[in-house]
């Protein structure tokens, strides 16, 4: 039964748009017979009853009345008087554009041309303060009606701070129809906390109990506020039960930061894992130490940045003397909203098509010397940065990110982003992919076969100079997806590779070289540390210090990493 | 003087001239108008490089130990002699108080207490050896005992660098933050922004130069210098004929550590500024390019590279200061590729290429076994 009333009313709701046109009659009907009304408990009467309607009209007519804005209007000596709105510029004789309150049309002469009419010359509507008061509440009221969830509970939360008891009817009404939980607990919060106020001692304890049951944060200066109060008054049982509110809240906050940090950890390991998962193979399979590794990440992002671009209204590069242009498509809408996903493959392809010249051109010639494809690499990375510097500016740019990914969900008070929440879905999805293609394809028996013994793969007739070529390709474009990813969390400049370099290699190491299952554990595992240290640090440098101190202390205890690859190679 | 070669004699003769020259001739001229100021505060800080990349040497070349935290010693040791020079600007700051300016700005009235010893220089000049080598030793313990080599180390001793500046780029280290120290204005009694007293920061360096590098050449010929090489090339093997690797590894860290650690208190007040930026990861690589375009594996190599990479980058940053980073970046890669053995392996390369080309073409009849032994002969060239 009550399910059908849920119904209904919601279908009520959907159906409020689109009888809009006779509902707004209805208010600006009221607003006419309380503006002509004489009796005052009348006119205050009639404004209350606009509370609850959810009609445009209401607030700029009665903001106009309290501004004096609303006239009344003679056609003719014996005719009835008009309210009217009178708006707009003044011309050199004072006058202004005139409209009707009763219906919102402008207000016509016998020849149907609208009037301009002098304020000075009619009666202006009056107000006395109670009569004010009445349309402020009014006014404040129609912000429980906003359509917008987020926007009408800031509303709500903010009626509850002012803590006026007249406004406990309306919130109670507006309670019955809510069917936003957030909203609705917002509301029972501000019902709540309101009757804080209330002369009753068992109101005010039944409010507490309350209280204590929402745990909810925004009063919980109002309850300090109320257990003060009835301290000063000697009210033993109010100051036990505000105390015993206070103690929920803080309970609450606490476990709000416990589950906080979990996901941030989760995301931030899931960060760590996206940037450090094209290290792992190129670095753990492949036993290249790439230093350019960040480089591959940025070169990845900038691709985003160019995508956005080109859907946008078009960028110019200049290069080296000289200037491409690239005219942008203009898209809007969810097209251009969809530039991400054309993104994210563009990144990975642009990313491995650098790692393949790199590997190509230098790093075949040292898969023999790990320590001078760290310089080599090194050096390589120092050239493209200057490259996207002279490219892109060596400032910072912003990349717009996708309306689905900018978003967030609060649930029981605790703040998921989106972005976050897809860093995380990603993450899974890209290890995943990395697991398949090595264990499940050709070209990843290849690849184990390669990197597991060069030299007899080579003898059973496998291409080692391609599949090196590909693998090494395969960590880069990872390195491009990771870029297009970050550069959705924050800014992305020409030197965004150095802020994750070497946080990549620490995962890796950790994780155990040429183990991927590793690298997953280590990755989630730093990023957990990391963000309890600063939850209790409360400084993110002192905390990212201690992760540093801690992973040479936890190499001590396990100097090839979590996870070990036995070999019998007495240098490996 | 029997026992030396003709090459060793030749360098001997070659060292001590340019040592002449560097400590008597080059101040000579400078005090005489002929070498501008300025050119001698640069040779100066080129010689501070020299240093820290013969420590660089010390550890890549002759022991295989490729460590990225070279820069941390270095500017340790400039903190710590940065500190001594804070001490001695007095209240001649900007807010002619009796404690440093960076400190007043932070809201401090008194000296924090770690700061008072360091009015005296014996003091600092004791904490510019004991505190990098201290860290030196406490990390090199840590890692060698758990036998960590090869890229593992560099990736440890650059996160330890890592770590370490973003340490001194906060405030409330209380060691000048971003900006770390300037305006010095005193050092032993003497202004340091005198001629003079620059000259005798320079002449001093120099020996500085001359001593590590008698004292690094002699210990290269002892026992100690052939073991640390056989480290360098096979350590397992080593270590199963009885010697205790960690050991030497660890003494060579803590004395590449020192070395550095010198070169930074001497640069500090011929540049006139240290701070953080002097300590990422990014300036412990500057240095082992430094290094690798000079040659490694010998103790000249480094001095060239160091003062050669340097005198490029004055005039490239300069002339196109964009493009700096691309010449520097290409260098490396072109050096590792295509000449490992850097700048000092040159003469040796004409002189086989030469040797080429002036020998007759071999016989038609032993090319096949000359053909095959060429490959051999690359797979063996060491790395």
């Amino acid at each position: 039964m009550r399910f059908i009333t849920r119904l209904f009313l919601a279908a009520t709701l959907c159906l409020g748009s689109l009888i809009s046109a006779s509902a707004a009659e209805s208010a600006r009907a009221i607003i006419v017979s309380a503006i002509l009304s004489k009796n005052e408990p009348q006119k205050i009467e009639l404004i209350d009853s606009l509370i609850g309607s959810t009609d445009d009209a209401i607030k700029p007519l009665l903001t106009a009345w309290k501004q004096d804005s609303l006239f009344l209007y003679q056609p003719s000596e014996d005719a009835a008087p008009v309210p009217v709105l009178l708006t707009g510029d003044q011309d050199d004789n004072g006058a202004q554009k005139a409209f009707r309150v009763s219906d919102g049309e402008p207000v016509t002469d016998a020849a149907g041309k609208p009037l301009r009419l002098v304020g000075g010359d009619l009666t202006a509507v009056e107000h006395d303060a109670t009569l004010r008061h009445a349309m402020s509440s009014v006014i404040e009221l129609l912000n429980l009606y906003i359509v917008d969830p987020v926007k009408r509970i800031q509303a709500i939360q903010s009626i509850g701070y002012g803590q006026d008891p007249e406004k406990i009817p309306a919130l109670e009404k507006r309670l019955e129809i809510e069917t936003n939980g957030n909203a609705r607990r917002a509301l029972q919060e501000a019902i709540a906390v309101t009757k804080l106020k209330d002369p009753s001692d068992k109101v005010r304890l039944e409010a507490l109990k309350e209280l204590t049951e929402l745990h909810s944060l925004f009063s919980y200066d109002l309850i300090r506020t109320a257990m003060r109060e009835a301290a000063t008054d000697k009210k033993a049982d109010i100051v036990a039960a505000a105390a015993n509110a206070l103690k929920a809240i803080d309970t609450h906050k606490s476990l709000i930061n416990f589950y906080g940090t979990l996901f941030r950890g989760l995301s931030n390991g899931s960060i760590l894992l996206i940037v450090a998962i094209g290290l792992a193979i190129t670095f753990g399979l492949m036993g290249v130490i790439n230093m350019a590794h960040g480089e591959m990440i940025a070169v990845g992002a900038y691709t985003t940045y160019l995508v956005e671009n080109i859907f946008g209204s078009g960028i110019v590069i200049p290069f080296f003397g000289f200037s491409l242009s690239i005219p942008g498509i203009h898209a809007t809408g969810w097209f251009y909203q969809s530039y991400f996903l054309f993104a994210l493959p563009l990144s990975f392809l642009t990313a491995a098509a650098v790692g393949i010249g790199l590997e190509r051109s230098i790093i075949r010639f040292l898969y023999r010397r790990p320590l001078e494809s760290l310089l080599a690499t090194w050096g390589v990375s120092l050239l493209l940065q200057q490259a996207l510097k002279l490219m892109f500016g060596s400032n910072n740019v912003q990349v717009n990110s996708p309306a689905y990914l900018s978003g967030n969900w609060t649930i029981n008070d605790i703040t998921f982003g989106w972005n976050r929440i897809f860093v995380i879905g990603f993450a899974v999805l890209i290890v995943f992919g990395t697991w398949m293609i090595l264990t499940k394809t050709p070209l990843g028996l290849l690849i184990r076969s390669v990197m597991q013994n060069r030299n007899m793969a080579s003898c059973m007739g496998v291409r080692t100079e391609r599949v090196n070529m590909l693998t090494f390709g395969l960590g880069s474009g990872l390195a491009g997806l990771a870029g297009a990813f970050i550069s959705q969390i924050g800014n992305v400049g020409p030197t965004l590779g150095q802020n994750y370099i070497v946080d990549c290699f620490m995962t890796v190491v950790v994780g155990g070289v040429g183990n991927l299952a590793g690298t997953v554990y280590s990755a989630l595992g730093i990023g957990f540390v990391d963000q309890s240290l600063q939850q209790i640090l409360l400084n993110p440098v002192l905390g990212k210090i201690l992760v540093l101190v801690a992973i040479i202390l936890f190499l001590q205890w396990r100097p090839s990493g979590l996870f070990v690859t036995r070999s019998r190679n007495l240098d490996d | 003087m029997s026992f030396l070669t003709t090459r060793q004699k030749i360098e001997l003769i070659a060292v001590g001239l340019i040592a002449l020259f560097f400590i008597v001739i080059f101040p000579l001229l400078n005090a005489h108008g002929m070498v501008s100021d300025f050119t001698i505060n640069l040779w100066g800080k080129y010689l501070c490089y020299a240093i820290l990349a013969i420590s660089v040497d010390l550890l890549w070349g002759y022991t295989g130990l490729l460590s990225l935290g070279q820069a941390l010693f270095f500017s340790l040791g400039g903190y710590m002699m940065g500190m001594y020079l804070m001490r001695m600007i007095g209240d001649l700051g900007q807010y002619h108080k009796p404690i440093p300016d960076f400190l007043v700005f932070l809201g401090w009235t008194d000296l924090p207490k770690f700061w008072e010893p360091f009015s005296s220089f014996p003091f600092a000049f004791a904490m510019i050896l004991l505190l990098p080598g201290l860290l030196a030793l406490v990390f090199g313990f840590l890692a060698f005992r758990s036998r960590i080599k090869g890229v593992y180390f560099s990736i440890l001793t650059q996160a330890l660098t890592y770590g370490a500046s973003l340490m001194f780029f906060r405030n409330d280290m209380l060691m000048g933050g971003n900006n770390g120290f300037t305006d010095f204005k005193f050092i032993l009694g003497h202004d340091v922004r005198e001629a003079a007293t620059q000259r005798g920061l320079f002449i001093f360096t120099a020996v500085v130069l001359l001593a590590v590098y008698v004292g690094l050449r002699l210990l290269s010929h002892t026992k100690f210098g052939l073991v640390q090489r056989a480290i360098r090339d096979g350590e397992n093997r080593v270590l199963f004929s009885g010697y205790a690797t960690a050991h030497f590894k660890l003494f060579i860290f803590v004395l590449a550590g020192l070395i550095a650690s010198i070169g930074g208190a001497l640069y500090v007040p011929q540049v006139g500024i240290i701070n953080p930026s002097e300590m990422t990861p990014d300036k412990s690589l500057e240095a082992v390019v430094w290094c690798a375009v000079g040659g490694r594996g010998t103790l000249v190599g480094p001095i060239i590279g160091a003062i050669g990479v340097n005198s490029l980058k004055s005039w490239a940053s300069r002339a196109a200061p964009d493009y700096w980073l691309i010449i520097l970046g290409g260098l490396f890669v072109v050096v590792v590729l295509l000449l490992p053995g850097g700048i000092v392996s040159i003469p040796a390369r004409i002189k086989e290429l030469v040797h080429r080309f002036r020998r007759p073409p071999p016989d038609p009849t032993p090319r096949a076994p000359s053909a095959s032994a060429a490959p051999t002969a690359t797979e063996t060239t060491p790395h």
